[in-house]
């Protein structure tokens, strides 16, 4: 199996704090960590790998050069290879216009790499929380799609059974390669580096893929100004304050308290 | 799509496997009716499904002034491709304005697929709508950063405009007289065209499911429980409210109850009546799961634990010694 996990840098959003006199996000300071569910789509990929060693994991982001982190990150914990997009043309892109570079990026990647079977990807990175780059990925290379997948199993002949999470509880699902599956939260740990894979990890060479790097890619189609949506305004959200609090001496008077209260309100 | 036929809002009604609408279809024709009236448009359902009369029959009592309704064997179970192939067909023959999917599993695996095949935009996740005063179009506003951030977003030159909405954040309208033109299509989708098939349902909770997007009530235990054992008093109290039981992550990664009940981030995101968190500190990963709750109620051992700060009735105690009270003075009150 030939397999491309896609894989994000983002700021720790439980790190986030905000300004309490500017009412904005302090992004200061904020560490920068590799997407979780990009871990978890990681450490399917590898479970793979482990079932069929000959397999191949290479991972790939785009961002700024310090997002460089997070692939020598995922060569540390599981990837073979590592690839980067990269450049300023790029800056700003939405979902539709990021997950067209990505697709194009991909089909360049191919040409050396040859074909992957499968495209893993984190169902949603936790800055943007948005869902859509995976799932606009595989409308771009035009391959089916699971989205929610908790598991993957590789089988014969191509075709991928993959656990995921459904509306109604969770459900196994068949697909046949190739294909791209967005990873949501196992009830598995993903694995750590060991110490010797962090230091290989350090001396793999990552090739950048700049706009002059994927001769293919449209122009017109990227980028802030050849995006669909644009941001209006963004804005810190209203906290609710506080309430009321009861902390009565004894406990059994806080909760006849809170009782009487709730009843009052007619909210129970 | 650069162009519009019509000023039409147009709202997916999701279906489930019996045919009846999910709840989520039916909230956003709230919204969808006054988005509908500011921009002169007709308020569209579209539902897609097999045997789907009960769902057509609840759009048509929820306010819609037409329905589409796109019913066959196809469309029994939900799967990426016939949903996406009908849905793609129907906006390039009526070309609406905008349109708004649940955000949910179903409606974040078909929307994204959707609009990029339309080559438009699509804002995940909103918890609020509004048209823009300045051009008109429709201000999707969603959180970001794990509710640290809420950024409204616009689509000024494509169409239709698309967004997810969040299910629980828009109520069911009342029942109606109901007036919608009822349109059918056929559309069929070749069994080769479904490029992936349901294997096995591994669990199927549609019965007993936790359903917390929809619940009125929610009792939620964290880490505060302290055991699997612990979620007993959670349980007892979430039975006499007739409520369901959610978790916290911290509760849910000791293995103390199933990932099926989580709230936040990585879990469900719900805005019930009432929120009664048990034992949760309340992480910035749990209130972006629930801080949209009408009423929210938080009982916690720590005077400084976060989640005091949004609650609006806040005990500081042992949820062990709380809960049993609670729940013997609500049954005797409704003895």
């Amino acid at each position: 199996m030939k397999m491309l996990v896609c894989v994000k840098q983002v700021p720790d959003t439980t790190e986030i704090k905000i300004d309490p006199v500017k009412n904005t996000l302090i992004r200061d300071g904020v560490e920068s960590i590799l997407n979780p569910f990009d871990g978890y789509a990681l450490e399917a990929a590898a479970r793979i790998k482990d079932a069929d060693p000959e397999s191949e994991i290479t991972v790939l982001t785009m961002g700024p050069e310090q997002a460089k982190a997070v692939l020598t990150e995922s060569l540390a914990i599981a990837a073979d290879k590592a690839y980067m997009v990269s450049g300023r043309e790029f800056g700003g892109s939405d979902t539709l216009c990021t997950s067209y570079i990505i697709s194009e990026a991909i089909k360049e990647i191919e040409k050396t790499e040859g074909k992957f079977d499968i495209i893993f990807c984190g169902k949603q990175a936790i800055d943007g929380d948005t869902a859509q780059v995976g799932p606009g990925i595989a409308e771009h290379l035009g391959y089916p799609q699971v989205t929610y997948a908790l598991e993957a199993f590789a089988q014969e002949d191509g075709f991928v059974k993959v656990k995921k999470e459904g509306e109604d509880g969770d459900l196994m699902i068949g697909i046949k390669t190739p294909c791209v599956l967005t990873f949501t939260k196992p009830s598995f740990d993903p694995r750590y580096p060991t110490i010797k894979r962090k230091m290989a990890a350090k001396r793999v060479k990552i090739p950048v893929l700049a706009l002059a790097d994927i001769p293919d890619i449209d122009e017109g189609k990227i980028g802030l100004k050849n995006s669909p949506t644009r941001v209006k305004k963004t804005f810190v959200p209203q906290k609710k304050t506080g309430g009321i609090k009861i902390q009565e001496e004894a406990v059994e008077d806080s909760s006849m308290k809170l009782f009487q209260m709730l009843s009052d309100a007619h909210v129970i | 799509m650069t162009t519009n036929k019509t000023n039409d809002f147009w709202v997916l009604i999701e279906t489930n496997n019996d045919g009846t609408a999910k709840n989520v279809g039916l909230e956003l024709l709230t919204p969808g009716r006054e988005l509908a009236d500011a921009q002169g448009g007709k308020l569209v359902a579209v539902v897609i499904g097999n045997n789907i009369d009960a769902a057509v029959e609840a759009a048509n009592k929820h306010g819609a002034d037409q329905i589409i309704a796109v019913d066959g064997e196809e469309y029994k179970e939900y799967s990426t491709d016939a949903y996406s192939i009908a849905l793609t067909q129907l906006v390039e023959k009526y070309g609406p304005r905008a349109m708004m999917l649940g955000a949910t599993n179903n409606g974040r695996d078909l929307g994204p697929r959707v609009a990029c095949r339309l080559e438009t935009g699509l804002t995940a996740d909103c918890t609020s709508l509004a048209i823009d005063e300045e051009n008109g179009k429709v201000a999707w506003t969603r959180p970001a950063f794990g509710g640290n951030l809420m950024a409204t977003i616009l689509c000024p030159e494509c169409y239709p405009q698309i967004g997810t909405v969040r299910p629980g954040v828009f109520k069911k309208g009342e029942e109606t007289e109901p007036k919608a033109e009822i349109i059918k299509e056929d559309i069929h989708v070749e069994a080769d065209q479904i490029r992936t098939q349901i294997l096995e349902i591994l669990q199927d909770m549609s019965e007993e499911k936790v359903d917390l997007e929809n619940a009125e009530i929610i009792v939620s235990g964290g880490r505060g429980v302290g055991g699997p054992e612990g979620f007993e008093p959670v349980r007892e109290l979430a039975k006499v409210l007739g409520a369901t039981v959610g978790a916290s992550r911290a509760a849910v990664d000791s293995g103390w109850i199933s990932h099926a009940h989580q709230v936040g981030q990585t879990g469900k995101t719900v805005a019930p009546k009432l929120y009664i968190a048990c034992g949760i500190s309340g992480a910035i990963q749990h209130q972006a799961g629930m801080s949209g709750s009408d009423c929210i109620v938080a009982i916690n051992k720590d005077p400084d634990a976060p989640i005091f700060d949004i609650a609006d009735y806040g005990v500081v105690g042992n949820l062990f010694d709380v809960l049993p009270i609670l729940t013997e003075e609500i049954k005797k009150s409704r003895a």
